[in-house]
C-alpha cells in the first residue's frame, strides 16, 4: 500500500467516476453519497501521504516509475515533494467541500459528480507528474471536465465563459506542448535518447537562447492559468458564471497550477531565462495586485468581486516566487494554499447565499447578520483571512511575500503592500453592505442560517484557516527544503545550506505566531 | 525475353479484394434480388482474407514484380489502415443505404475495387503503377460519390470530383512523362539513383507536376477547393470512406515518391511543401470556423489534418514517416467515427447536417452525444485521445528534423481548430433542444462500427506504445 500510495490518491477519483457510470440516473442519493465517499477516501490517502512525508528531504518521495510509451521515452513517473505536498492535500481537502456544496444540483447530478471526480484526478495528476508528457496529458485533461462544469451547470452567460476559458487555456497549453517536445529533443541531443523524464530534463544544460524560448512557451501556459495581467480576462467570466463547486475548484486549485508550474518547471529548468524575466514578471504581478484590488472595489456582483480579488492575491504568489528569496518562495507557496482555502470558502458562502436569494448583487442585500448570525460570523472570519488579518492564514503568506520582496527591492514591497490595504477596503466595505444596516428588502428577512450540511462544508475550511494562521510551522518546514533546492538552481551562488533553512523557518514561525 | 515471375504472395491481398469484388458483382448481376447482407458479408470476408494475406507478409521486406511493387513496412501499415477503413465503411453504410433507398448491390464491388486501388497505390514502387492504382481507386469513387442518383447534391459531388480528379490525374501523368524524359525510368527507386545527375529543369517541372497531382488527392491547399462540395454531396458513408482511405493511400504514395525518388533533392522540395503545409493547416482551420454544416465542417477539418500529415512529410525522416502513418491510422478511425455519428443521428433518409439540428442532443441522448464528443475532442487533439498522440508524434518528428517553426504554426492552428469542434460540442450540450421528439437511427452494424472507432480512439490515446513501435518499424522504405 505504502509504495503505491500516490497512485491510489491519483486514481481513486477517476475510478469513482467510472463506477458512477453504472449508478442509475434517478438514484440521486446514491450518486451524492458515492461522490462524497470517493472524495473523502482520496482525502484519507492524501493524509496518509502527508503522514509518510519525510520533512527533512528536498527531493521527490514515494516515487513510482513505470514504462508507458517506451518508443518516445515517456513514463508513468509520479512523486511528491515539499512544493506539491500541500497542494495535493489542499486539492483532496477541497473536493469533499465541493461535493457538499453541490448537494442541491438537480440538473443531471450523475454527470456533474462524475465530471467533478474526473477533474480531481486530472488536477492531482498535474501536481504529481514527474514526466512532462504525463504532466501535459493531465494539464489538458483538466480542460474538458472544467469546460462542462462551467458551460452546462453555470449561470446566465455560461457558454461564453466556458468557451473563453477553454480557448485561453488551450492556446497557452499548446505553446507549452511545443516547448515540451523541444525539451524532449534537447535530452536526445545530450543523452542520445529522447526523454520527457523530469529528473533527466532538469539535469540538462540548456543554452541561454533555448532557455529564453522555452521559458516563453511555458510562461504562456502558466501565466494564463495564474492569471497574470493582461491574460486575466477569462477569469472573472469563468468564476462568476461557474456553479459554486466550479468556482471553488477554479479559485481553490486551478489557479494554483500556474504558480506551481513556475516553481516546478520555469524556475528550475530555465534559471537563466527566469532571472532575465524577473523585471517583466514582477511588473505584471504588481500591476495585477493593484489593478485587481481597485477593480474589486467597484464590483456590484459579489462573485465577480471575489473573482477579481483572486487576481490581486495571485499577484502576491507570483511576486513571491519571482523575487527568488526563501521568504518570498515560502510565502508564495503558502499563499497558494491559503488563497485556496479562503477564496474557496468565500465562493462556497456566496453560493449558499445565492441558493437562498437567487441573486448575487450586493445592493440586493443588507442586514443579513441579523437573520443569519452564524453565517455572517463565518463570512467575517473568511473575509478577514482573505484580507490578511494577523492570526489567520492570509497574513502569513502575504507577510512573507512582502518581506521577501523588501529584501530584494523596497519599491516592490511598498506597491505590494498597497494591495493589502485595498483588500481591507473592498472586503470590509462589501461585508458592511451585505451584512450590516437595516433590512430594506423583505425577502432578506426570510434568509435561513447555515444548515448542518452547509456547516459541515464550511467548518473544516475555517478550521484550516485558523490553523495555518496560528501555527504555520508544520506547513512551512515541509516546503522549505524543496524550495531551497529550487532557489539554489535559480540564484547563482545560493546554496541549500541547512542552517540558513532552519533560521528562516524560525523567523517565519515567529511571524505567523505573533 | 523470360516471362516475369509473379510474386503471388505479395499481390494476394489485392487478389482477395478484386476477387471479392468480381464475385459480389456477378452475384448482384445474376441474382439482383439477393439479400444485401450476403453481399456485405462477402465483402467483409474478402477484406478479412486480404488482411490475413497482408499480415502474412509482415516479416517480408522486398521489391517484387520487376521492381514495381514494394513489400515494406510503409506499404503493409498503410494496407492495414485501408482494410480497416473498408471494413468500417461497410459496417456504417449497411443500414444507411437501406434508409436512403440506395441500397443497390454494386455498392460492395465498387468499395472493394476502390480499396484494391488504394492498397496498390500504397505499395506502388513504379510511377506507372502509381498512376494505374490511382485510377483504379478513383473511378469507383466517382461512381460512389454520385451513388444517390436522385439527389442533386450527390450528382454535383460526383461531377465535381470526376472533373477535378481527371484534371489532377492529368497533372500526375504529365509529371511522370517528364520524369521519364529526364531519367529514362519510371521506377521509384531507379529515379532516386539518377535524379541528382539529371537535367534539373525537367526534374523540377516534373516534381512540381507530381506534387500538384498528389496535393489534389490528399486535399492540400491550394488544391483543396473540391473537398467541401464533394464531401457534402456524397452519401455520408462514402464521404467517410473517401476521407480516411484516399488520404491514407495518397499520403503513402506521396511519402514514397518524395522520400525515395526525390530523397536526394529534399532540400529543393522541402521548402515548397513547408509552405503548402502551413497554408493547408491555416486555411483548413480558419475557414472551418465559419461552417454551419457538419459535413462541410468535417471536410475543412480533413484539410487541416492533411496539413498535419504534411508536417510529418516535410520532416523527411524515418520518424516523420512513422508519425505520418500513425496519424493516418488515428485519423481514419476518428473521422470515420464522426461521419458514422452523423449517420446515426437520425432515422429515415435525412441526417442531422446543420449545426442547429444538433442543439440539445446531449440532454436527450447523453451517451450518443458523449461518443460524438469523444471523436470531436480527438479531432481537436485533446488528451487523452488518439488525436493528441497523433499530433504529438508528428510534432516530435518535426522538431527532431529542426522544423520547430512548423510546430508553432501547428499548435496555433490546433487552437483555432479547437474552436470549431467546440462549437459542435456547445450545440450538443449547452444549447436547449428544440421541442419535439429527437429520434436517433442506430443499427447493430453501425453500433459495432462506432464501438470499434471509439475504443481505438481512447486506447491509442492512453496506450499507444504497441502501434508506435509498429509504425516505427514500418517507417522505412525498401528499394
Amino acid at each position: 500500500m505504502k509504495q503505491h500510495l500516490l497512485s491510489w490518491t491519483l486514481w481513486i477519483p477517476l475510478g469513482g467516476a467510472i463506477l458512477m457510470a453504472f449508478v442509475p440516473r434517478d438514484r440521486v442519493g446514491l450518486i451524492r453519497g458515492w461522490a462524497l465517499l470517493t472524495t473523502v477516501g482520496t482525502l484519507g490517502t492524501s493524509l496518509a501521504v502527508l503522514a509518510y512525508f519525510d520533512k527533512s528531504q528536498a527531493g521527490f518521495q514515494m516515487v513510482e516509475h513505470h514504462q508507458w510509451i517506451r518508443a518516445i521515452g515517456a513514463s508513468y513517473h509520479i512523486g511528491v515533494d515539499g512544493i506539491s505536498l500541500w497542494l495535493v492535500v489542499l486539492t483532496a481537502f477541497l473536493w469533499p467541500v465541493c461535493v457538499l456544496a453541490s448537494w442541491n444540483v438537480t440538473k443531471n447530478p450523475k454527470m456533474f459528480m462524475g465530471l467533478l471526480l474526473a477533474l480531481e484526478t486530472a488536477v492531482l495528476g498535474v501536481f504529481l507528474s514527474l514526466d512532462l508528457l504525463l504532466f501535459y496529458v493531465f494539464w489538458e485533461g483538466m480542460l474538458v471536465p472544467m469546460y462542462f462544469l462551467i458551460g452546462y451547470w453555470g449561470y446566465e452567460r455560461r457558454v461564453y465563459a466556458a468557451v473563453k476559458f477553454f480557448l485561453y487555456t488551450l492556446l497557452g497549453g499548446l505553446l507549452m506542448l511545443a516547448g515540451i517536445v523541444v525539451l524532449g529533443f534537447q535530452a536526445k541531443h545530450a543523452l542520445g535518447h529522447i526523454s520527457f523524464d523530469y529528473k533527466v530534463i532538469s539535469k540538462l544544460a540548456l543554452s541561454h537562447d533555448i532557455q529564453r524560448w522555452l521559458f516563453i512557451a511555458f510562461f504562456a501556459a502558466f501565466a494564463v492559468k495564474v492569471p497574470l495581467f493582461p491574460l486575466h480576462t477569462w477569469l472573472p467570466d469563468a468564476h462568476t458564471e461557474a456553479p459554486t463547486a466550479g468556482s471553488i475548484v477554479l479559485a481553490g486549485v486551478l489557479l494554483k497550477l500556474g504558480g506551481f508550474g513556475f516553481l516546478r518547471y520555469s524556475l528550475p529548468l530555465f534559471p537563466h531565462a527566469a532571472r532575465a524575466a524577473v523585471p517583466y514578471v514582477v511588473a505584471l504581478a504588481l500591476i495585477g495586485i493593484v489593478y485587481g484590488a481597485i477593480v474589486c472595489a467597484m464590483q456590484k456582483d459579489l462573485k465577480r468581486l471575489i473573482a477579481y480579488s483572486s487576481i490581486s492575491h495571485l499577484g502576491f504568489v507570483v511576486l513571491g516566487i519571482f523575487v527568488f528569496t526563501i521568504q518570498g518562495l515560502q510565502g508564495g507557496t503558502l499563499q497558494m494554499v491559503s488563497h485556496g482555502l479562503s477564496t474557496g470558502a468565500l465562493f462556497l458562502l456566496v453560493g449558499f447565499l445565492y441558493e437562498r436569494r437567487h441573486t448575487r448583487e450586493i445592493a440586493d442585500f443588507g442586514g443579513i447578520a441579523a437573520v443569519a448570525p452564524v453565517y455572517a460570523g463565518m463570512f467575517l472570519i473568511v473575509a478577514l483571512s482573505s484580507l490578511g488579518l494577523p492570526g489567520l492564514n492570509g497574513f502569513v503568506g502575504e507577510f512573507l511575500v512582502i518581506l521577501g520582496a523588501f529584501v530584494r527591492n523596497r519599491t516592490w514591497a511598498v506597491i505590494a503592500a498597497t494591495g493589502v490595504i485595498l483588500a481591507a477596503v473592498y472586503l470590509l466595505w462589501a461585508y458592511q453592505r451585505v451584512f450590516h444596516g437595516p433590512i430594506d428588502i423583505q425577502e432578506n428577512r426570510a434568509v435561513r442560517d447555515l444548515s448542518f450540511r452547509e456547516g459541515l462544508a464550511v467548518v473544516p475550511l475555517v478550521a484550516a484557516i485558523v490553523l495555518i494562521g496560528v501555527w504555520p510551522k508544520p506547513f512551512l518546514e515541509r516546503m522549505e527544503p524543496s524550495l531551497q533546492r529550487v532557489r539554489a538552481r535559480v540564484v547563482v551562488g545560493a546554496t541549500a545550506e541547512p542552517a540558513a533553512a532552519l533560521r528562516s523557518t524560525k523567523a517565519a514561525t515567529q511571524v505567523g505566531g505573533r | 525475353m523470360p516471362t516475369p515471375e509473379i510474386a503471388w504472395r505479395a499481390i494476394a491481398p489485392e487478389l482477395a479484394l478484386v476477387g471479392g469484388g468480381i464475385l459480389t458483382l456477378l452475384i448482384d448481376a445474376f441474382r439482383p434480388r439477393v439479400r444485401r447482407d450476403v453481399l456485405a458479408g462477402l465483402t467483409l470476408a474478402s477484406v478479412g482474407l486480404a488482411s490475413w494475406f497482408t499480415f502474412d507478409l509482415h516479416d517480408k521486406r522486398e521489391v517484387v514484380m520487376q521492381g514495381s511493387l514494394a513489400v515494406d513496412g510503409v506499404a503493409l501499415f498503410a494496407k492495414m489502415i485501408l482494410l480497416a477503413t473498408c471494413a468500417m465503411a461497410v459496417l456504417i453504410s449497411y443500414h444507411y443505404l437501406t434508409r436512403r433507398r440506395i441500397h443497390r448491390g454494386e455498392y460492395y464491388p465498387l468499395i472493394l475495387f476502390a480499396t484494391a486501388g488504394m492498397t496498390l497505390l500504397a505499395a506502388a514502387n513504379d510511377l506507372l503503377l502509381v498512376f494505374l492504382a490511382l485510377e483504379v481507386l478513383s473511378l469507383p469513387l466517382y461512381v460512389l460519390a454520385g451513388f444517390a442518383r436522385r439527389d442533386d447534391a450527390s450528382q454535383e459531388s460526383a461531377v465535381k470530383y470526376f472533373l477535378l480528379g481527371a484534371f489532377s490525374s492529368a497533372f500526375l501523368l504529365y509529371g511522370i512523362a517528364l520524369m521519364y524524359g529526364a531519367t529514362n525510368t519510371t521506377s521509384i527507386s531507379g529515379i532516386s539513383r539518377i535524379v541528382g545527375a539529371a537535367e534539373p529543369r525537367l526534374v523540377f517541372f516534373a516534381m512540381a507536376m507530381l506534387a500538384i497531382g498528389f496535393c489534389f488527392k490528399v486535399a492540400a491547399v491550394p488544391f483543396h477547393m473540391w473537398t467541401p462540395d464533394v464531401y457534402q454531396g456524397a452519401p455520408t458513408s462514402v464521404t467517410g470512406f473517401m476521407a480516411a482511405g484516399t488520404k491514407a493511400a495518397g499520403f503513402a504514395a506521396l511519402l514514397r515518391v518524395f522520400l525515395v525518388s526525390f530523397g536526394p533533392l529534399q532540400w529543393d522540395w522541402r521548402p515548397v511543401l513547408w509552405i503548402v503545409a502551413v497554408l493547408t493547416m491555416v486555411v483548413g482551420s480558419v475557414v472551418a470556423i465559419t461552417q454551419t454544416e457538419l459535413k462541410r465542417l468535417l471536410a475543412y477539418s480533413s484539410i487541416a489534418h492533411a496539413g498535419y500529415v504534411l508536417v510529418a512529410v516535410v520532416s523527411a525522416s524515418n520518424d516523420g514517416t512513422a508519425a505520418a502513418l500513425f496519424y493516418l491510422l488515428v485519423y481514419a478511425f476518428m473521422t470515420l467515427g464522426a461521419f458514422a455519428m452523423i449517420i446515426a443521428s437520425a432515422p429515415g433518409g435525412h441526417e442531422r447536417l446543420s449545426l442547429s439540428d444538433w442543439q440539445g442532443i446531449g440532454q436527450r441522448h447523453p451517451l450518443f452525444a458523449g461518443v460524438m464528443t469523444l471523436f470531436l475532442l480527438s479531432l481537436a487533439g485533446i488528451p487523452p485521445t488518439a488525436g493528441f498522440m497523433g499530433k504529438f508524434f508528428v510534432f516530435s518528428a518535426a522538431v527532431s528534423s529542426g522544423e520547430t517553426g512548423l510546430v508553432v504554426v501547428g499548435v496555433l492552428t490546433s487552437a483555432i481548430a479547437a474552436f470549431f469542434y467546440l462549437r459542435v460540442i456547445v450545440a450538443m450540450w449547452l444549447q436547449e433542444p428544440e421541442p419535439g421528439a429527437m429520434p436517433l437511427g442506430p443499427s447493430p452494424a453501425l453500433v459495432a462500427g462506432l464501438s470499434i472507432a471509439a475504443v481505438v480512439t481512447i486506447a491509442l490515446g492512453v496506450w499507444p506504445q504497441g502501434l508506435i513501435e509498429l509504425a516505427r518499424n514500418a517507417g522505412i522504405f525498401t528499394g
